[in-house]
């Protein structure tokens, strides 16, 4: 079993009566790191409305904002701004799930992207869209919900199996593997259907191009579900961290916390993904960052997490349309390029016995 | 020479022993072969028209009926012949992978191998407009980069197999977002194509595609098979390797070598063919109950898989499939069984 990036750390630290040799060096800034995260996010807001393949001045930008239309920028401007709130929730989504995700599971690994969450998604909304001729985005919603859930079930059932429980080294070949099943299963699925394969296909990038508010309003019910069950769910993950049996004896009920905890990440990627299709690595990557700069107590780290994915998705989606100007390179193939080096940077630093 | 007292008897059964497992070795590998052969047959003579076995020999002879011939010299033939080739190749480097790293789950399409060469095919293509041996020579420096990446990102004081692995799937997970985002820039490709770089398909294949393939299977097949008995000694470790007088090093930089070459060969070919490197070795060593790299049984192993498969594909389902979705289909469940019963403390250290 392996501990999350260490919890001893963050109790200890703000405490004087603990002796100063249990003391961390580390220095953390919860309360800094809040208003900086939101500066970093109206700041990287701005630039995704400013920025493109056209450019536009602030006075369009502005404009745009006030629902003007007038000239050329302002028009860009309005295109722009349902694609930065998608990048903004769907980012929030994925940071918070995969913050409670790695509370979960206790793993450093864990995210809906490695663990096959995000192919369950697609694989449900496949076989929707396939099978059951489903049309309606707030069918997606749910399939795709139902999917996710269904895969992290699976993925965490495998990768406990056997002695050692799940080392994020089962976990990751697991969802590896999951991943690869239930992309060959979808491919059979859409093959003979030349008809939904090309949407599919643009689909299972996953980016937030072409969002528009039609699309975003049925996913919010999810996200708002997802967010207050993972918010609520803070505390029993801050005891869970401390291993079972210290939660049970300290009264948490596990295994209630843990579903319920699953549920809320769940319902937060199953939302996400069905929208934008899987987008890997924001809720690996800004976990940890949070945890870097806020510590390890769940109730400061989900709400963090929340804002870091937001910036990190939409800058993700900016510097997408700036790398390949006049085209666009979608924001899941920019966060898999930033995402993958952390990952192998905490492979890297966790001893051998922890995986 | 031995001189502690080594009873007679002991060293003759110990022989006999050995002989007997070598006979076995060989009983399997035949067997492998024969399967290999019907499936071959099957393939050039059973497909959406029956060509009855004296025709298509006649065919093979250049001397059948025109349609036949179409059918069989066009359609069938260069289509198992790939098979045989790529599936041997796709054995015979995963066999090697995972005796050199002494772990199953090494194999190169699970530690990003077989995606950088995918990836590097698929961009040389689609951004380049590269064909043929370019693309393969592509191919081949790409898996080596990756091969190289991995195994430096996952040294620290020695490289753990476990470390290796996971250093490998996100290796992995980044080549395999460049091989869809390089997809969705290609003009005019439809979705079976985008397949071929996704999981790996025998459509289209072509008998001037095989000369390349062979020829690294020969040579990259020729170099790993001389160094079987050393592979042997590798599996007991490295110390002990080179105490009985193996090169470790040097074995070691020429399997690796050989091995990306062969697979990136074969993958810029016909794509990454999900899980055949992996599944090979586990199922030769299965079926067969020996040890040891059992490399041209796992070869085998492989060809009969990827013709089995295809055939599967194309002519058992109700839709026709490219031969990576069945493999794939395949190879995650065994690889799901073999998480679950990685339970042994340090069996993955």
């Amino acid at each position: 079993m392996t501990r999350p990036a260490s919890v001893p750390k963050g109790l200890s630290d703000n405490s004087a009566d603990v002796p100063p040799a249990l003391r961390r060096r580390g220095h953390y800034w919860p309360a800094l790191t809040g208003p900086l995260l939101a500066l970093a996010l109206i700041a990287v807001m701005a630039l995704s409305l400013g920025f493109g393949a056209r450019d536009v001045g602030w006075s369009d930008i502005s404009g745009g904002l006030q629902g003007l239309n007038d000239t050329l920028g302002q028009a860009v401007v309005q295109m722009r701004i349902p694609r930065t709130v998608l990048a903004v929730l769907a980012g929030a989504a994925l940071g918070m799930s995969g913050a409670v995700m790695q509370g979960v599971t206790r793993n450093p690994l864990a995210d809906p992207g490695i663990l096959g969450v995000n192919a369950g998604a697609a694989m449900a909304v496949v076989i929707a869209v396939a099978w059951f001729d489903m049309q309606s985005l707030n069918g997606f919603l749910w399939v795709a919900s139902f999917g996710a859930a269904g895969a992290a079930c699976f993925v965490y059932g495998v990768g406990s199996l056997g002695r050692g429980g799940a080392t994020p080294l089962k976990l990751a070949l697991a969802g590896a593997a999951t991943s690869v099943a239930l992309g060959s299963l979808s491919a059979a699925i859409i093959l003979p259907r030349a008809d939904v394969a090309g949407g599919i296909q643009v689909w299972q990038i996953g980016g937030v191009g072409g969002a528009t508010f039609d699309a975003i309003r049925p996913m919010l019910p999810f996200l708002g579900a997802g967010f207050v069950v993972s918010l609520l769910s803070a505390r029993s993950l801050n005891m869970l961290a401390l291993g079972d049996e210290a939660a049970a004896a300290m009264g948490e009920r596990v295994q209630v916390a843990r579903v319920m905890a699953a549920l809320g990440a769940v319902l937060l990627c199953g939302a996400a993904t069905a929208i934008c299709g899987p987008i890997g690595f924001v809720g690996l990557v800004v976990p940890h960052a949070c945890r870097l700069m806020a510590g390890v107590d769940h109730r400061m780290l989900l709400p963090l997490s929340a804002l870091g994915g937001a910036v990190l998705l939409t800058l993700a989606d900016v510097a997408g349309r700036l790398v390949a100007r006049p085209a666009e390179l979608e924001a899941g193939v920019i966060t898999a390029f930033v995402g993958a080096p952390v990952f192998i940077a905490i492979v890297r630093r966790k001893r051998i016995r922890d995986l | 020479m031995i001189e502690a007292p080594v009873p007679a008897g002991l060293i003759r059964d110990l022989r006999t022993l050995r002989l007997r497992n070598v006979r076995q070795l060989w009983r399997f590998t035949l067997l492998g072969l024969a399967l290999l052969v019907v499936g071959f047959a099957l393939t050039l003579s059973v497909g959406q028209s029956v060509t009855p076995p004296m025709d298509v020999i006649r065919v093979l002879l250049g001397e059948g009926a025109p349609g036949d011939t179409f059918t069989v010299r066009e359609l069938r033939l260069p289509r198992a012949v790939m098979g045989v080739v790529a599936g041997m190749c796709f054995g015979l480097a995963g066999s090697a992978f995972q005796v050199l790293l002494r772990n199953p789950l090494a194999s190169p399409d699970i530690i990003g191998i077989s995606a950088g060469a995918s990836a590097a095919a698929v961009c040389a293509i689609v951004f380049f407009g590269a064909s043929g041996p370019t693309v393969s020579a592509v191919a081949i420096l790409s898996a080596l980069g990756v091969a190289v990446l991995v195994y430096v990102l996952a040294w620290r004081d020695g490289v753990a197999s476990g470390r290796l692995i996971l250093v490998g799937i996100g290796v992995a997970a980044m080549l395999q977002s460049v091989v869809a985002y390089s997809l969705s820039k290609a003009p005019a490709w439809g979705l079976q194509e985008a397949l071929r770089w996704l999981s790996g398909t025998l459509n289209g294949a072509s008998l001037g595609q095989v000369g390349p393939l062979l020829a690294a299977l020969v040579i990259g097949g020729g170099v790993l098979l001389t160094q079987s008995r050393a592979l042997a000694a590798l599996q007991m470790g490295d110390d002990a390797a080179s105490a009985i007088g193996v090169p470790v090093a040097q074995t070691r930089i020429l399997v690796v070598l050989s091995a990306v070459a062969v697979i990136a060969v074969a993958t810029a070919v016909c794509g990454p063919i999900a899980f055949v490197a992996f599944l090979a070795r586990p199922l030769a060593s299965r079926i067969s109950g020996a040890g040891g790299p059992l490399l041209l049984l796992s070869a085998l192993t492989g060809a009969v898989l990827v013709v089995a498969a295809d055939y599967t594909g194309q002519f058992l389902l109700p839709a026709r499939y490219p031969v990576g979705i069945v493999t794939g289909a395949l190879g995650a469940p065994y690889l799901l069984y073999l998480i679950a019963r990685i339970h042994r403390k340090g069996a993955l250290s």
